[in-house]
């Protein structure tokens, strides 16, 4: 199977000591609108020509945004960030209307084959194994520079583009969803984004279609402070599929980059949408120093009866990460899922969890963290799980556990579990130690390496959550974990 | 940096103000509690009561349940408190010791001080040490409640308790009960200090009688178990009524020692029973066990904190709560581990009956932990009565309502069970069918 040793050598390529995205592409970009303001605001939406409304919807955002406190009650810490010297626009010069691959610059095709995004690979290879075709929308700083894939997405009558072409080719599309999941001011950093968001994807499945492949964004910060604000917009319309991966690394950079995405899902009647996040960004180096703020807010709207949304993380990289992907599950009968490896080492920081907030009758969810901390690291899950008076029969389960490695590090466990329907059934577990000594003699013996048999170890007790990842993503996130978690012992 | 804006007072805070500077004969105290008392004070002026935006009280708003707040209770008079101890025990038929708080004070009169000091157990009033030398140091908060809004209520208002010292190696042979006595209408504030000696063993119980009319009652027990120490804290908080009731314990152990507690609650309108456990020594055991009901509008609040500090030490969490009607439940529990604290064991659990389909249970099972080689765990669960085993009672021919109270029962048993202390907790089970059968 072609695909899996196209794998193999992509994982081949990521084992390396060093952090191996930490490379800068050295390519003409064209940078604007430092700081936060109207005139900022209004230069991002003339640049990609929006529509009027849109500039008007930003602007709102920015003026609220204005008005609000950064809050402060996570369980991180980093120097207060100054929104004023930041860039809000990055672009590589040569993105103006590619017309196919070969008038990319080729810098810029280098630097995603060090990715590891095939993207001409997956041309050769769709007409040989349809069934693991990957549609590959890159983001590149902040404008999608090719999208692949798309006539034969257009076929099936998927939509799959960058936001900012779906706002100029299908504004209405964009207006009816656009901010229908997590509002303006839903909070901080989601407001921040609404103001200044540069571009992200749009996923649009028509009733009844099951999207014939699996879509896929890479996203990465190459330019220095700037700041990376991706909007993505993923509807499912009754009875759709789609399944969507999004990988994220970013170059070495000593000053700390923000990454404030927003993105929403909806789910219609009997659809279902499976989002697989693989974020690798730069963690910061050995004494802390650098890495990516990593603020986003996910969340997906399980709007219609029967529908389904499935959030599945692995979270290795970035020195601050503070998300949590959420589900609204109002529809009857709605199921959520979220499956999450936080794997911090160093000095990274971690706040993440999710929300399942049960609106609606039967709607059912079930939540499996595992985190692992690591050198001087702090760990935190976050979670909640509410049934409303209207939800009878919710049913949730949850299950997070945590792995200890290392006596400098922390692990936290923060539930909210809120009934309000007397027949919700609510059951949450959670564990915390550190590897058995029987399990480290136990491979010892066997003659593998400390390190071997902390990852072995490891790949044991995240097992559950790989098993949920489509299957390009299982190897490689099995190899980054064990990548993350190198120098944590001896 | 963070410049007080001043905040709106609510009736109940303007109130406490007011009764603060009304009081000011009466709170007594050495020059430092004073201060101490001035402090508390300023704090609910600056920063009202505790309300749901302070993450601690996020379900549990004592500001937006404290319409007013009454006087203290005046002194109380000796044959009043018989009589209202004539009217109720809690634990009728069992052998024990007795020390009297009556409206906030030490009643020695009615207290066994004699038969006690026989046993080596020093019983004194809290209102005279807090005009000693020392007294501030009784009026102590731990880490973990630092600016806790209820303990500043207490510390600004307390009104006396007693001192209890069981001296070194004493086993006292019957449990010790401190009763609380409201022997007429107001707010009423004690705080009571419990040290027991290296090698002592002491069987407490606290119970609470009497009316407080629209007076909030606040109560805080302060233990402090020495090395290879024991005791054992039952609490019973049964009947209506309709103020807010608000308690906190401290406890310090020491090392090898055993600390074990049960919190009782049936009935109040509104209360809240916080816990802050410190493991100061090595090879210490705790046991902090909870079972609660509510129903109406009640609002049942157990909190909790345990701090692992040292290493090698266990400690067990177990709360059961059973709501009806539009009840509200509140379970919050948080296990730190310190990071020297290697070897820890610590395992928690809370479960919620949902009786009704307007009862709400709100569970909040947390664990912090900086050291590495530990086990921790927690788990919680609310749901409804499970059909098939009321199906399976009732097939066997018991009527519903019986079928129900003997669930509720085997569910709350569960907890009673695992705290031990039969000769104590053999009385419960006629409480919880007290409450299931709406007294």
């Amino acid at each position: 199977m072609p695909a899996v040793q196209e794998t193999i050598d992509r994982v081949k390529a990521i084992d390396v000591d060093q952090y191996k995205y930490g490379f800068v592409t050295d390519i003409d970009s064209e940078r604007g609108a430092k700081g936060l303001s109207e005139e900022t605001v209004r230069f991002l939406s003339a640049k990609k020509n929006e529509p009027e409304w849109m500039t008007e919807w930003r602007l709102d955002a920015l003026r609220r945004f204005k008005q609000m406190e950064e809050p402060d009650w996570a369980r991180v810490s980093y120097p207060k960030i100054d929104f004023d010297a930041l860039y809000y626009w990055a672009s590589p010069k040569s993105v103006e209307g590619p017309k196919s691959l070969d008038e990319v610059d080729p810098e810029l095709l280098a630097t995603y084959e060090k990715l590891g995004i095939p993207l001409r690979e997956q041309e050769i290879l769709a007409g040989v194994e349809p069934k693991n075709r990957v549609a590959v929308d890159a983001v590149f700083d902040s404008v999608s520079v090719v999208t692949t894939f798309k006539e034969e997405l257009k076929k099936a009558g998927v939509i799959f583009c960058s936001i900012s072409e779906a706002l100029r080719e299908y504004p209405d599309l964009v207006k009816k969803y656009l901010g229908s999941v997590v509002p303006v001011t839903d909070n901080y950093y989601a407001t921040l984004n609404s103001a200044v968001f540069s571009d992200g994807s749009f996923v649009y499945v028509p009733e009844g279609v099951r999207c014939p492949m699996e879509l896929s964004t890479y996203f990465r910060i190459n330019e220095q402070n700037t700041g990376q604000f991706e909007r993505t917009l993923i509807i499912a319309e009754k009875g759709a599929y789609v399944s969507y991966l999004e990988g994220c690394t970013a170059p070495q950079r000593d000053e700390n980059q923000l990454h404030a995405a927003v993105v929403e899902l909806v789910a219609l009647d009997d659809a279902e949408i499976k989002y697989s996040t693989v974020q690798n960004w730069f963690p910061g180096d050995k004494e802390g120093k650098g890495g990516i703020y990593n603020f986003v807010t996910k969340r997906g709207d399980c709007r219609g009866k029967n529908s389904k949304i499935s959030w599945t993380q692995v979270e290795t990289g970035s020195a601050i990460t503070w998300k949590y992907p959420s589900c609204i599950l109002r529809g009857e009968n709605s199921r959520g899922e979220f499956y999450s490896i936080a794997v911090a080492n160093g000095y990274q920081q971690i706040d993440s969890g999710t929300k399942m907030i049960h609106l609606g009758k039967n709607s059912s969810s079930r939540i499996i963290s595992k985190g692992i901390s690591a050198g001087k690291s702090q760990n935190t899950y976050r979670g909640l799980v509410s049934a409303h008076r209207k939800a009878s029969n919710a049913r949730n389960f949850t299950q997070c556990d945590s792995l200890l490695i290392g006596q400098d590090c922390g692990a936290h466990t923060v539930p909210y579990i809120e009934s309000k329907n007397a027949s919700a059934q609510f059951e949450h577990e959670a564990t915390t130690s550190k590897i058995s000594d029987d399990q480290m003699f136990y491979c010892l013996q066997r003659g593998l390496t400390e390190e071997e048999a902390v990852a072995l170890i490891v790949n044991g007790f995240v097992k559950d959550v790989i098993q949920q990842l489509p299957m390009e993503f299982a190897v490689e996130a099995q190899k980054l974990i064990s990548i993350s978690l190198e120098g944590s012992v001896g | 940096m963070n410049a007080s804006v001043p905040i709106k007072h609510t009736q109940a805070e303007s109130d406490l103000i007011d009764r603060f500077e009304a009081a000011k004969g009466v709170l007594t105290g050495s020059v430092a509690v004073t201060a101490l008392r001035e402090a508390a004070v300023s704090q609910i002026r600056d920063k009202g009561l505790p309300h749901r935006r302070v993450e601690e009280y996020k379900y549990t708003d004592l500001r937006a349940f404290m319409k007013s707040a009454a006087p203290l209770a005046a002194a109380a008079d000796e044959s009043a408190v018989k009589t209202v101890l004539g009217s109720q025990d809690a634990f009728e038929g069992l052998e024990r010791f007795r020390i009297v708080v009556a409206n906030g004070t030490f009643v020695p009169g009615l207290s066994d001080i004699e038969a006690l000091a026989g046993e080596g157990v020093i019983v004194t009033s809290l209102t005279d040490e807090l005009a000693c030398a020392h007294g501030a140091q009784l009026l102590a908060s731990p880490k973990s409640a630092a600016n806790d809004g209820i303990l500043a209520l207490n510390t600004a208002f307390v009104q006396g308790g007693v001192v209890v010292t069981v001296k070194e190696g004493a086993e006292i042979s019957r449990p010790v009960e401190l009763v609380h006595v409201a022997a007429s209408a107001g707010a009423q504030v004690s705080r009571s200090k419990i040290s027991v000696a290296k090698g002592a063993k002491l069987r407490l119980l606290e119970t609470f009688v009497g009316e407080t009319g629209d007076g909030e009652s606040n109560t805080v027990f302060d233990y402090d178990v020495a090395d290879t120490a024991s005791l054992v804290a039952t609490r019973l908080i049964v009947g209506q009524s309709d103020a807010a009731r608000l308690f906190t314990s401290i406890a310090t152990v020491g090392a090898q020692a055993e600390f074990k507690s049960l919190g009782f609650i049936a009935g109040p309108r509104f209360i809240r029973n916080q816990q802050f456990i410190n493991f100061a020594g090595e090879n210490s055991n705790a046991g902090i066990y909870g079972v609660t009901m509510a129903r109406d509008e009640d609002l049942a609040d157990q909190t909790l904190i345990v701090d692992h500090a040292v290493a090698h030490c266990n400690s067990r969490e177990f709360f059961k709560t059973v709501l009806d009607g539009r009840a509200k439940g509140v379970y919050q529990g948080r296990i730190n581990v310190a990071q020297h604290a290697q070897k820890t064991d610590g395992e928690m659990m809370t479960q919620a009956l949902l009786l009704s389909e307007d009862a709400e249970m709100a569970n909040k099972p947390e664990l912090e932990i900086f050291a590495d080689d530990v086990i921790c765990a927690h788990g919680a669960t609310s749901g409804q009565i499970d059909e098939d085993l009321l199906f399976y009672l009732r097939a066997r021919g018991i009527p519903e309502d019986e079928a129900r109270t003997l669930l509720v029962l085997a569910f709350l048993a569960e907890a009673i069970e695992e705290y031990g202390e039969d000769d104590v907790t053999e009385g419960l089970e006629a409480r919880v069918r007290d409450w299931l059968a709406g007294h």
